[in-house]
């Protein structure tokens, strides 16, 4: 399979503090890839780069051959890149159905946008019920289900989930992490953040491990989750 | 789409009904020479809240500087009314192009700043407009341009508010206006989301800024002469106050807002030092019963017993 996201060598920085220094990834179209690491190691930065909420200092992203380093957000958007953001961020005052409106809001095709809104319903039923309910009353599973139908919305070709088991139930989490199986079996290639690495590793191809905004290890998830190192940093022996 | 025309049918016809009768009470004589100014200037103050609705309520943009394009729509077209004899029309279009063009300039810079800066921001550029327009020999500087016609006439008020209601509320409800109430109630998921915020927020301003040229405009031609201290850093404060008590992202409310904040200003017109601590006490108390204001984010039409009524319409 052709390489999809390519990341090389960016440095980002947060005014004087450098958040990340000079990583490189890859993402192959089809694939999980996940991003482990402790808090602040820059997991959460480094998506927010590739989305264009950050703009790198220096390095380049080339997303299906085109660099998009330094893109407006929205630009990157319409490329075919959408993200769900850590803790959500979904419109609160807003109906369930207008926070999926949103998500489409960078296309045109209105056919192609009603029939993705039934795609999502049929994958999380429990928006369905709940379509006119406001989105700030939703409990913690049903908002990321909505962050995450939200992202879906856009159509896009690579998914950027970034701690999408912060704050579930283990149940909960099983389903989040079967339905991200599922919505990359039907052909979304993703790009995986989590703090939960046994979980994230479980169902990833590959691997990518960070540490103070530095990749210490890469790999196969299966590999890595036998690893001495990884086990005693990240799965609790 | 449809029920877009519809309301605004509904909100003509409802239009031309009240203005029929303000006319005619005005023609028999029924309303003085105080109050109908007093009505004059409650339509100019429902053009000026509902524009500045559009910025600080709907786009969640916090602008300070309202007076300062409407200052700009004042003198604009008061010189070319009385100097350069345009017709009335023009020159209120003419005003409103200078104050939105403005807006549009100051936008692009200052809409990056978030919060507090943006509002210290739009502040100061209402200041500098007002101290600027002062020292411009050519419209009088300090003591005020005079001789301007009187071209504003109650018909010209009624049907321009009429008009930017018209146009902010078919704003709010389309496509453009989803985008920018996304920015409020969440700038960065609303980026997220693949909207130009940058864009959607100088957007907005400009609208905003464009109808408070076109109300200044109408105001300065409601009087023999203008001067600079018509536009102080206090009428922005105003005009926040009617969008503040009448209901951020609500155009009920800023009409609402215009109508309150206009009869507590007449009403107290001869004790105007009363006026600031009565504003004060009204918007404390507001803070505590309704701090969404007395329409926050909703319309009369949405309100539940109206609506119930609109269904058992439907269902006859
Ligand atoms: N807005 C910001 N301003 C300044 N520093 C920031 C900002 N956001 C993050 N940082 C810093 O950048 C580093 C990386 O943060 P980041 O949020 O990417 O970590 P993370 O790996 O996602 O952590 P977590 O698992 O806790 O979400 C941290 O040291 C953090 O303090
Ligand atoms: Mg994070």
């Amino acid at each position: 399979m052709g390489t999809m996201l390519q990341i090389d060598d960016i440095n980002v920085y947060y005014g004087a503090i450098h958040a990340i220094k000079g990583i490189s990834l890859k993402v192959d179209q089809g694939e999980i890839v996940t991003l482990i690491g402790a808090n602040g190691a820059g997991k959460s930065t480094t998506l927010r780069t590739i989305s264009g909420l950050l703009k790198p200092k220096s390095g380049k992203i080339t997303f299906e051959g085109k660099n998009i380093a330094g893109l407006p957000a929205h630009a990157i958007v319409k490329a075919g890149i959408s993200q769900v953001p850590e803790g959500r961020r979904i419109f609160a005052n807003m109906t369930v159905q207008e926070n999926l409106d949103l998500g489409a809001y960078a296309r045109q095709d209105t056919d192609g946008v009603a029939k993705d809104l039934k795609v999502v319903f049929e994958r999380f039923p429990r928006l369905l019920e709940r379509k006119n309910q406001e989105a700030g009353t939703l409990s913690g599973g049903e908002q990321q289900m909505l962050a995450m139908g939200r992202a879906l919305m856009s159509r896009p070709r690579l998914l950027l989930l970034d701690e999408p088991s912060m704050g579930l139930a283990p149940l909960l989490i099983k389903e989040i992490f079967s339905i991200i199986q599922d919505i990359n079996q039907t052909g979304t290639t993703i790009l995986l953040v989590e703090q939960n690495a046994n979980m994230a590793l479980s169902i990833a191809n590959r691997a990518y491990v960070l540490e103070t905004g530095r990749i210490t290890l890469s790999g196969e998830a299966q590999k890595l989750a036998a690893s001495e190192d990884v086990r005693k940093a990240y799965l609790g022996g | 789409m449809n029920t877009i025309r519809k309301n605004d049918l509904l909100l003509i016809g409802l239009g031309i009904v009240v203005f029929a009768v303000l006319q005619g009470m005005m023609t028999e004589g029924l309303i003085g020479a105080f109050w109908k100014l007093n009505i004059f200037i409650i339509c100019i103050n429902i053009i000026l809240s509902a524009s500045l609705n559009l910025i600080n309520g709907y786009t969640g943009q916090f602008s300070l500087g309202h007076a300062g394009f409407m200052a700009v729509g004042a003198y604009v077209g008061v010189v070319l009314t009385t100097n350069f004899h345009w017709p009335f029309l023009l020159a209120l279009v003419a005003g409103g192009a200078a104050a939105a063009l403005l807006g549009c300039l100051i936008g692009l810079p200052t809409l990056r700043l978030n919060g507090d800066y943006l509002a210290i921001a739009t502040l100061g550029l209402g200041e500098i407009i007002r101290i600027v327009i002062m020292n411009i020999q050519y419209v009088g500087g300090a003591a005020g341009f005079t001789g301007i016609p009187h071209l504003t006439t109650f018909p010209w008020v009624f049907f321009v508010m009429l008009f930017t209601l018209i146009v902010v509320k078919n704003f709010v409800n389309s496509t453009h206006g989803r985008a920018c109430i996304a920015i409020r109630e969440n700038e960065i998921a609303a980026e997220a989301m693949g909207v130009n915020t940058t864009k959607y927020k100088v957007i907005a301003f400009t609208i905003g800024a464009a109808f408070a040229g076109v109300a200044g405009g109408l105001f300065a031609h409601c009087f023999y002469i203008i001067n600079p201290s018509s536009f102080t850093f206090m009428q922005s404060f105003n005009y926040l106050i009617m969008v503040v008590m009448g209901g951020l992202g609500s155009l009920t409310g800023s009409i609402a807002g215009a109508f309150v904040v206009t009869f507590i200003s007449a009403a107290l017109a001869s004790w105007p030092e009363f006026r600031m601590i009565i504003y004060a006490l009204a918007l404390i108390l507001l803070m505590f019963y309704r701090p969404q204001g007395l329409f926050g984010y909703i319309e009369l039409t949405q309100i539940g017993i109206i609506q119930r009524l609109k269904l058992k319409g439907g269902h006859k």
